[in-house]
């Protein structure tokens, strides 16, 4: 038996290395996955769900269907090196059974097989398909030649800054620069030798042959070539390569529903690795307006997945959600971190002992109930909108928080105290289960994202106060009064990203004033800058992520800057460039303009200080 | 004769004027309002020993009308530049004037409550704040509540954008401590049967007579002082407040039900001398207030050679050191003025 040439090792050890690392770490990670996410995988594998999946896997870790769509230069470079690898080898197998004429051809027969068939293929189908491949690996190196340029010039790609790098990630990278040019050459060489070249290797190989021995280099270039190929699957395991094998496994998982769990399981580890650490997520993230530029979600993840975290980075987010709107690889960067925050913050659980130990309070019989928030108590303006609209429509309700009411819950899960926000929900929830209401409405975003996901209130409608006004305003228990107030709406995180109400406060605030439209809005909102849920960031770092949003909506010249949040609200008003008011005040604004001017004037006087 | 120019005619801009004129130079005050007396006129009786602020006002008319300056009223500075070692100046009435030297006497303005929304300053009827509180401590001052009766509780809140990262000012006002203590005292000789508690971080009585002032409060007018701040107030259906705060000696949340709530609002840089000190290039400290070039020998001095800072336009201030300041920025002036010759 002819021994094959020893150059193939480095190429066949690294992909047997690699195919049986993948299989096993794969495997540990699915055999983590909780019985019910185990039992999806089972009852959706031979479903259409599998087809979504690969059309998924084809539009996203090939094509880069969603960096195209942020960046045309960008998504081509992802595109040419994945879509355009993808095919050499796709072709390169055609090719392979095409001229060996069998199906069972050692695979560094395919590889290699400019240096192993050293004759050009005389039938038309066998000519199309070398000059496939030869336009094929034109098509990836034009990608490598823009992550050469990209690696010295980010900017050039739209992109403000581009991730650090660490060892196992250049080796990788090295790797990935010299495996198609080391094979370019390669095969233009063998084809100025054997003549077995197509319509770009073998001009190439003829012109090298014309001035070099390109015999002394056939060798050490398809040696070159296979051990660039064996060094970057041994450095993939280490590198953040290991997003393109990992990423297709978390592809089909999110297919058949499973989602990042309250704790660090399979997916979690799966979802981290899915990070290609792109860098897209460095670009929205508004902590850079404040010169914060190491706790982004890429470095999370890098952290997360070396063990290496620390509080300061963990909690060092807004969690307001631009980076997972942003995210080419839909990763679950929100919940990701506070999963590891429930784990970091295991050891100060608070006990709330004393909710359950006291007596729970009487509800009344009420059909709507108002919560108005912890933070709303901080901003009384909307609280006294809020009890004048209620007013006008005639709506019986029970304040529930007006005096005294456990919070929301929401605050302690953004820093990871699920087990204490569940004691305070257990409480709340009993009381607003005994007063037979139908309906919840909500002043703060903050609140209303956890009622409506968190709390197990069957038959009880959750509202944020934007959309309950709406309802009132389109049965006609509120006047309409269009003043010419120009507006700019500021979605709040929680309500926007958060919960994906966009359209309810536009359409309310158009009744009552004009709502300017902007650049950065709905999903593209800013931050205000004030989110509870960082805990380690700076008044005077909020400051300045709260200067730089107010700065672009100044740029529109609106009257009154209007949110639906009074976190948002209390944080804007602080930069008196702009009045700031909630939804309900301009509304409540609105429909006291419409009083006859007689009563209006009572209505001040009774406001103005006698005292 | 050397010609100065005074901005500002507060307190200190009369005091500099007054003893600028004395020195035998020849004085002008430009000011923003059509009265002078600036910030004087809020207040209606002094710390620490309740000396009518009509008295001061009119020892300070008087010292106008008796000396020979001028005083452009409703005028502001646009511009200045320097021009052979002199001033000059564009007033925004289009007047030039030629100075020597320039005094900025600009002062503060009161912090805006409404900024602390918590506190319902604007929104809730009975929340009010010390300068509103001073003119209904005039004999004529209505203090009765929207029901016609007078408050039986009333609470104050000290430290009202000052000392308060949350609305950008870290530093402390100086007058409001005693202010409130002086306030709180007028209540009680008014209405003998109120009760009144004063929520403090630290009650800083520095200057004389204070610490005095504070004693009293206590032992002969019964005011109660609570350690904590207020979280939050919210009005009651009968226009009552109720107030959420800690005491943080006895380390325990509590609630409040206060017919009346006077919030101690703090000094602020102002518009006006921000205005001035862009105009004349002057550099300001994180705080807003102007720099001086120390704290000790040259409190006077700005950044700008020839340019002398009088007054709370520096940092905040009490009247009796407004005036001090400004006599010392008077002496600088002129010993200045005598170093040019």
């Amino acid at each position: 038996m002819k021994f094959p040439p020893s150059f193939i090792l480095p190429f066949t050890i690294g992909l047997l290395f690699i195919v049986s690392f993948l299989i096993v770490i794969v495997g540990v990670w699915i055999s983590q996955l909780s019985k019910i996410d185990k039992s999806r995988i089972i009852h959706n594998i031979f479903t259409r769900k599998t087809l979504l999946a690969v059309h998924e896997t084809f539009m996203e870790s090939l094509l880069h269907r969603k960096i195209f769509k942020k960046n045309p230069v960008l998504g081509y470079m992802h595109m040419s090196l994945a879509f355009g690898w993808f095919l050499l080898i796709v072709v390169g197998h055609i090719e392979a059974y095409q001229h060996y004429q069998t199906l069972s051809i050692p695979i560094y027969k395919t590889i290699f097989m400019r240096y192993f068939a050293t004759h050009q293929s005389i039938t038309l189908g066998g000519k199309m398909l070398a000059a496939s491949m030869d336009l094929l690996l034109l098509f990836v190196l034009s990608g490598v030649l823009l992550a050469y340029y990209k690696r010295f010039n980010s900017r050039a790609f739209g992109m403000k800054k581009t991730t650090q790098l660490k060892t196992g990630d250049r080796i990788a990278l090295a790797a990935l620069w010299f495996i198609f040019p080391l094979r370019f050459l390669a095969e233009s060489v063998s084809a100025g030798i054997h003549h077995n070249g197509s319509i770009i290797s073998q001009p190439t190989g003829n012109f090298l042959a014309s001035f070099l021995p390109v015999q002394i280099f056939e060798m050490p270039l398809w040696w070159g070539y296979s051990c660039a190929l064996g060094l970057f699957f041994f450095a993939l395991p280490v590198s953040r390569y290991m997003h393109i094998p990992v990423e297709v496994v978390m592809i089909f998982l999110r297919n058949y529903g499973i989602k990042v769990q309250k704790r660090i399981d399979g997916f979690s580890r799966i979802q981290i690795y899915s990070c290609s650490r792109c860098g897209i997520c460095l670009d929205s993230c508004q902590m850079t307006h404040a010169a914060i530029k190491d706790t982004q979600s890429v470095y999370m993840l890098k952290h997360l997945r070396n063990r290496k975290i620390t509080d300061e980075k963990l909690f060092n987010c807004l969690l307001c959600g631009r980076c997972q709107t942003d995210c080419p690889v839909g990763l679950e960067l929100n919940s990701l971190r506070i999963t590891q925050r429930i784990e970091s913050t295991r050891d100060y659980n608070s006990s709330y002992e004393y909710l359950r130990n006291g007596k729970i309070a009487i509800s009344p019989q009420t059909q709507v109930i108002y919560f108005a928030g912890c933070m709303t108590h901080l901003t009384p303006a909307i609280i006294k909108s809020m009890k004048g609209l209620f007013e006008e429509a005639k709506v019986q309700y029970w304040f529930m928080d007006e005096e005294k009411t456990a919070c929301c819950g929401r605050p302690l899960m953004q820093i990871g105290q699920y087990e204490a926000a569940q004691k305070l929900i257990d409480n709340n929830r009993e009381r607003i289960l005994a007063s037979g209401a139908k309906k919840l409405v909500v002043s703060c975003p903050i609140c209303y994202k956890v009622f409506k996901e968190d709390y197990a209130i069957p038959g009880i409608v959750v509202q944020h106060h934007s959309e309950y006004l709406l309802e009132l305003m389109a049965n006609g228990r509120l006047p309409v009064n269009k003043m010419n107030t120009r507006v700019v709406y500021h979605d709040p995180c929680e309500l926007g990203r958060g919960s994906g109400i966009y359209h309810q406060p536009r359409l309310l605030l158009d009744e009552y004033a004009e709502v300017i439209s902007i650049k950065n809005e709905k999903e593209e909102a800013f931050c205000c800058g004030g989110s509870l849920a960082n805990t380690k960031i700076q008044m005077a770092e909020r400051n300045q992520i709260r200067e730089k949003a107010m700065d672009e909506y100044v740029r529109y010249k609106p009257d009154v800057l209007a949110t639906a949040c009074p976190l948002c609200k209390k944080t804007f008003a602080k930069s008196r460039q702009l009045p700031v008011h909630d939804i309900s005040e301009i509304i409540y604004m609105a429909i006291q303009e419409t009083k006859p001017s007689k009563l209006r004037e009572e209505q001040q006087l009774k406001n103005t200080v006698k005292i | 004769m050397k010609h100065i120019v005074v901005i500002g005619g507060g307190i200190a801009g009369i005091e500099v004027a007054c003893e600028l004129t004395d020195a035998g130079h020849w004085v002008t005050i430009i000011e923003k309002e059509s009265n002078i007396g600036g910030k004087l006129n809020n207040w209606s009786y002094l710390f620490p020993d309740f000396t009518p602020a009509e008295k001061i006002r009119e020892s300070l008319q008087e010292k106008c009308e008796q000396k020979d300056f001028s005083i452009l009223r409703e005028t502001k500075i646009q511009s200045l530049e320097r021009k052979n070692g002199k001033f000059e100046i564009q007033t925004s009435v289009n007047q030039q004037l030629n100075a020597d030297a320039i005094v900025l006497a600009t002062g503060y303005e009161l912090f805006d409550a409404q900024r602390k929304e918590e506190y319902g300053y604007k929104i809730y009827d009975h929340v009010i704040t010390s300068a509103d509180l001073e003119k209904l401590l005039l004999p004529d001052g209505n203090l009765t509540t929207v029901t016609g009766e007078h408050p039986k509780r009333i609470a104050f809140v000290h430290c009202v954008g000052s000392r308060d990262e949350k609305s950008g000012n870290h530093y402390c006002s100086k007058v409001c401590c005693v202010t409130g203590v002086k306030q709180a005292i007028e209540l009680k000789k008014r209405l003998p049967d109120v009760e009144i508690f004063c929520f403090y971080m630290d009650l800083r009585m520095y200057g004389k007579h204070f610490e005095e002032l504070y004693r009293d409060a206590q032992e002969k007018y019964d005011i109660q002082f609570i350690r904590g701040r207020l979280s939050e107030a919210s009005e009651k259906i009968d226009k009552s407040l109720l107030i959420k705060a800690e005491d943080t000696l006895s380390g325990r949340p509590l609630k409040m039900n206060v017919d009346l709530l006077v919030l101690l609002i703090g000094m602020e840089v102002g518009k006006g001398t921000a205005e001035a000190a862009s105009a004349c290039l002057l550099q300001c400290e994180d705080s807003g207030f102007l720099k001086t070039v120390d704290s000790f020998l040259k409190s006077n001095q700005s950044n700008s050679d020839g340019i002398f800072l009088a007054g709370s336009c520096t940092a905040p201030m009490s009247i009796n050191d407004t005036i001090l300041h400004a006599r010392s920025a008077a002496s600088e002036v002129n010993k200045w003025l005598k170093l040019m010759n």
